[in-house]
Parts: C-alpha cells; structure tokens; sequence
C-alpha cells in the first residue's frame, strides 16, 4: 500500500513538472476546459435551483384555483359566486382572492398588488418585497404613492418588508389591505380576482375541478400539479436553449481536447521510449498519462464547477439572467438558495473527466508498447 | 556474471531485408571489471549491449544474468531486472528536456516506490559525487556536453545497479571529459559494480580503466583478450 501510494506520488511528481514545461499550451487548455465545466455547471445549478424555488413555493399554493372566463379571458368573479358553489366534500376552505397587477412607469416593471387572504395589513399601509425595498429605495415608515388606473394618486405607509427567502416570487409584492385594494383597482364589493379551494386529499383534486366545471361552465379550474408542470416544462425549455446554444461550444472544445490530446508529438514519444529504456514499465507510462488526463480534466472540473456554484448562488447567475429568467424586471440581485443535485454532478464529473482521460489514453497505449531498444539507435 | 551462448539476432525476420546483426555471439563478462566492445561502425556493438541490458530477447541462443536463463523472460521480469540491475548511459545522453538535472536522476526510481524522501537524497548524493550539486535545479538543456553526461550517469546510478552499461560514452566529449568519465568508470569497477560499453575510441581501448577488450566485427566476435 505505501509503495503504491510512493509510486503514484513519483508518477504525479513527474506528471507535474512534464506538464510545466509547457505552460502555456496546458493553462490554455485547463483554461478553456474550466470554462466550458463553468458554462454546463452554470445551467445545471442554476435551473435546478430554479425549479426546486418553484417547487417550493408552489407548495404553499392551494391544490385548486378558479377562474372565471368571458369571452376566452379571465375575468372578476361577480358576487354570488363563492355561494353558488356551496358546499362541495372534500373542499376544506374556500376564498375569494384579490390580487392584481400595477405597472410602475418610474422603474418600468409590474409589481403584483395583493390582499392577504388572512389580513393583516392596516389601511393606508403596505408590505413590501425585498426587490421593491431596494428598487425604489424605500425603508420601514416611508411613504410612497402610486398613481391608479383612474388617474388618482394613492399614498402608503411601508409597514413591513417580506423575508427574502423566496425572493423568486415575493419580491414583487406589495400587501395591502381590502378597502385599499379595492379603491385603488375599482374593484366593486363582492367581486374577487379568483377562487382559493384547499383539497385534502390529493386523489379527491381531479374529481372536484370536474364538478367545479360542471356546475360553473364559464370557469376555468386551474389544478396546482399542472402549474408545477408548466413551470418545469419553461424551465426545460430556457435550459434546452442554452444548451443548444452550448452545444456548438462543446464540439469545438472536443475537437481541440482530442486534439490535443490524441496527438502525440515525435518527443513525447521519444520520451516514452526513453521512460520505457531506464526502467518502467508499459504500465507506468501508462499510469502516469492517466494521472495527466485526471489532473487537468480534474482540476478544470473543480475550478469550473466552484466557479459556477460562485456565479449562481453568489452573483445571482448574471450571466444568464436574461435567458433563464426574464418574465420580471425586478430581480437585479436575486438569490437563490443553494441546492445541488447530486446525480447532475455526477453526470457532468463523468462527462468532463473520462472522456479527456480517454483521449489521453489512446496514443498512449500504442507508444508504450513499442521496444525500448529503439532509444538506443535515437 | 552474463553469460551469452550462440546468440544470434536478427532485424526484419522473414521479410526481404532481414538483417543478421549478432551472428553467433559466446560470451562470459566478469563481475566487478570493466569491459568494453571495440569494433567498426555497424559491427553490432549497440546490438550486443541491448540484448545484455535486457533491452530485446536475442533471436536465438541464451542469455544468462547470474546463472538464470532471460532469454525467456516476459516483458514485465525484463524491466524488472533491468530496472533493478542494469544502468544506461546512452550516447545521445537521452535526457528528458525541461526537466532539471535532479528530477531526470530521479525518474528511473519513480517505479520502485521507494519514498520520494529519499530518492531525492539519493539523487542529490550522486550529483554532488559527480561534482554537479551546483547544477541540480538546472534544466537538463542549459548544461555542457560532460555535465549532461555526469547527469546521465547519475540517473543510472539511482536505483543503485551492478552493471552499468554505456553505448559510445565517450563519442561527445573531448579528451580531458573523456579521461575524467575513465577515472569515475573505474571508481564503479572498484566498488563492485560491473561496468560494460561500447566503444571505437583509442583512448579508452587503451586506458588502463579497462580491463578487457573485445573485438567485433559483422556481428561476431574477432579476438577476445
Ligand atoms: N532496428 C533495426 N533494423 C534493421 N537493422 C538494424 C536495426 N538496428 C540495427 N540494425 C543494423 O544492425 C547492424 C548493427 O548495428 P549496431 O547499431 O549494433 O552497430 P554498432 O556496432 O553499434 O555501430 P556504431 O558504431 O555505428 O554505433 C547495423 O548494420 C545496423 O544497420
Ligand atoms: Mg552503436
């Protein structure tokens, strides 16, 4: 075991200060490897994280959202409505929601404005996101105003600022109280944006929004299980650009790593003849390039892999805010949480490491297995 | 201590231009003297020192290493032994380029497993013995001719052989090198290794480190003293 271990400490001793020798050409080369780990390991952390967010904000979401139609679009629920339904088994709570969207001229993006289903907002205050706080600059007890549709302007009080953990879908927020709600959008009383229905039973869901639409058939039943699927097949799609946009990027750089490593130049051969002559074994030569091919692919795994992580979870994906984002302005520093799927590591580790040691590995082989007698004729 | 009988070897076996290179070689080299191979230009005497040195299998005959038959060694025991008893000096010297003077000293015992510790002061006990400690950083092509020479004995020196073979030593060196290169030759005769090489020099035909000489020519031996 020691002898083992002292063996592969000469081989990597040796493996390093061959590889120092061209220094330029082996950083390039680790350079442009990291980058591309960079790249992959950017998009798979990073809608990862996306789609465990959505998962887990959809969580707290109601089983069962309704919707009422006109003319194809959604519309106001009309008073009445929440009693027509009555009582349906399996349903345990039920409430009219009021939430709307405000588009703000000053920073050109949509805030979406709410009434929390169990109050808790004063009159004439407001609770706020976290991207709001910092967009608009505003702090608890400052006053801000919005001007209405109708062309009225409205002042709040901040009274509370929305903890930062899912920023994914809070930062846009602002909480308000009913009567404030309704005078801001001209909502008459009774009417409701939508229907909140919480199930119980998982199982009971399908059933109940087919009695749903049976006894409202202007409404729309909106199933939570299919708004997780929508988001993750939005997700798979941004990702699936990205990759497409990679994959032109990840043929040129397996051109250049077979190329570079596949190729084997008349003095790394006259070396291995030489290696062969004092002494080693086919074997060892061919121990030392594996520990060349896991060196460089190992190291661009590494760097490229925590540079990633970095560039997720630190510096909120910058690079492709624009692509895998984008349905809200509002997000210049969003957070995610880390969150790092196991089998995607491993799958981009197998990916990046093997194939390169591979292609190191072929020449190799036949160099190796030359006679070493030929070294005393170079 | 290497024995040779009827050993013959040939290049391009079977094929149009097969070549007989050693043509019936019998030979007995003493432990603990130095011996050289003398002979004209193409008369096998690289040949002769590869197949000694457990480089390539004669194509037939035997060869024996202290009584035990190599000649049918596989691959694997064959780097072995020469691993473990043989050094070279190549005429070329064979250095690795970019690597400095210690780590090329060094490479041959990198599958021993012996702890780096002491390989590396090994290696830096030999340098400093060849008068190069001053050098030992230095990569192997910024050195003279003699120096990478003295390197290359070094390296053959590391994994401590009894016999050190040398192809033309002294073909890229001037007199005085030359002579110097003798005296260490003699030193390794004098503490017990055995030392054999190749050469067409007169001077070291003639000097007084050389114990015996053998003539070739045309792949067989002429006269042996
Ligand atoms: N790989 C080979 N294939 C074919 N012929 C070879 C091969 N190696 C050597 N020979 C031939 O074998 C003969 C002996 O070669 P060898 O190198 O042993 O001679 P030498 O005595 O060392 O000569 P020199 O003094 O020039 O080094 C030469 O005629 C050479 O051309
Ligand atoms: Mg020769």
């Amino acid at each position: 075991m020691n002898i083992w271990i002292e063996q592969q400490r000469a081989l990597i001793d040796f493996t390093l200060a061959s590889l120092a020798r061209r220094k330029a050409r082996n950083l390039g080369l680790l350079a442009v490897y990291a980058l591309l780990v960079f790249v992959l390991a950017s998009v798979a952390l990073f809608s990862h994280a996306l789609r465990h967010e959505a998962t887990r904000i959809l969580a707290d979401a109601p089983e069962l959202i309704l919707q009422r139609m006109v003319a194809g679009r959604h519309d106001l629920i009309p008073p009445g409505y929440l009693e027509k339904i009555g009582r349906i088994r399996g349903v345990q709570k039920m409430e009219g929601r009021l939430w709307g969207y405000y588009y703000d001229p000053v920073i050109k993006a949509n805030y979406t404005f709410m009434v929390p289903t169990a109050g808790g907002v004063e009159r004439g205050t407001i609770v706020i996101g976290t991207a709001l706080e910092r967009v608009r600059g505003l702090a608890l007890e400052t006053g801000i105003s919005f001007r209405a549709y109708s062309g009225k302007l409205y002042s709040f009080v901040v009274a509370d600022i929305l903890p930062r953990d899912s920023e994914l879908v809070s930062a846009d927020l602002v909480l308000m109280h009913e009567d404030d709600f309704r005078a801001f959008f001209e909502f008459p009383a009774g009417h409701y944006t939508d229907i909140a229905l919480s199930v119980a039973n998982p199982q009971e869901v399908r059933n109940i929004a087919a009695k749903l639409a049976a006894a409202l058939p202007d409404s729309r039943p909106i199933l939570r299980e299919e708004m997780l699927r929508t988001y993750a097949s939005i997700f798979a799609w941004r990702e699936g650009i990205i990759l497409a946009i990679l994959s032109g990027a990840l043929l040129a750089f397996a051109i250049l790593a077979w190329d570079k490593a596949a190729g084997l130049s008349a003095e790394e051969k006259r070396e291995i003849g030489i290696l062969k002559a004092i002494g080693w074994e086919t074997g060892d030569v061919i121990r030392m390039k594996i520990w060349e091919g896991v060196l460089i692919s190992l190291s661009a795994f590494l760097i490229g892999y925590v540079a990633a992580y970095l560039h997720v979870f630190r510096a909120g994906g910058v690079l492709f805010e624009p692509v895998l984002k984008g349905w809200a302005v509002l997000y210049p520093r969003f957070q995610l949480t880390p969150e790092i799927d196991g089998l995607a590591v491993a799958t981009l580790f197998f990916f990046t490491v093997v194939p390169y040691t591979a292609a190191v590995l072929v020449p190799i082989w036949r160099a190796a297995t030359t006679d070493p007698d030929a070294v005393m004729r170079s | 201590m290497i024995e040779l009988i009827e050993v013959r070897k040939a290049f391009n076996q079977g094929k149009h231009n097969e070549f007989w290179a050693l043509d019936g070689i019998n030979l007995n080299i003493e432990a603990h003297r130095v011996t050289a191979l003398c002979g004209p230009s193409g008369s096998g005497k690289t040949t002769l020192l590869t197949l000694i040195g457990c480089l390539a299998r004669p194509t037939s005959g035997r060869a024996r290493f202290k009584g035990e038959d190599i000649s049918g060694l596989p691959e694997r025991f064959l780097t072995q032994l020469r691993r473990r008893s043989f050094g070279f000096v190549f005429q070329q010297f064979n250095l690795i380029r970019g690597l400095s003077a210690e780590e090329n000293v060094m490479l041959p015992a990198a599958p021993s497993g012996l702890p780096q510790r002491e390989v590396r002061a090994k290696a830096a006990m030999l340098l400093d013995r060849l008068r190069l400690a001053h050098r030992r950083t230095a990569r192997v092509e910024w050195l003279s001719g003699g120096e990478q020479q003295r390197v290359a004995i070094a390296r053959a020196l590391i994994n401590d052989p009894e016999v050190l073979i040398a192809d033309e030593p002294t073909a890229n060196l001037d007199t005085t090198l030359a002579r110097e290169f003798l005296a260490i030759l003699e030193s390794f005769a004098s503490e017990g290794r055995t030392v054999i090489l190749s050469s067409h020099d007169p001077l070291v035909i003639q000097s007084a480190a050389v114990h015996r000489v053998i003539n070739m020519r045309d792949g067989r031996i002429v006269d042996n003293q």
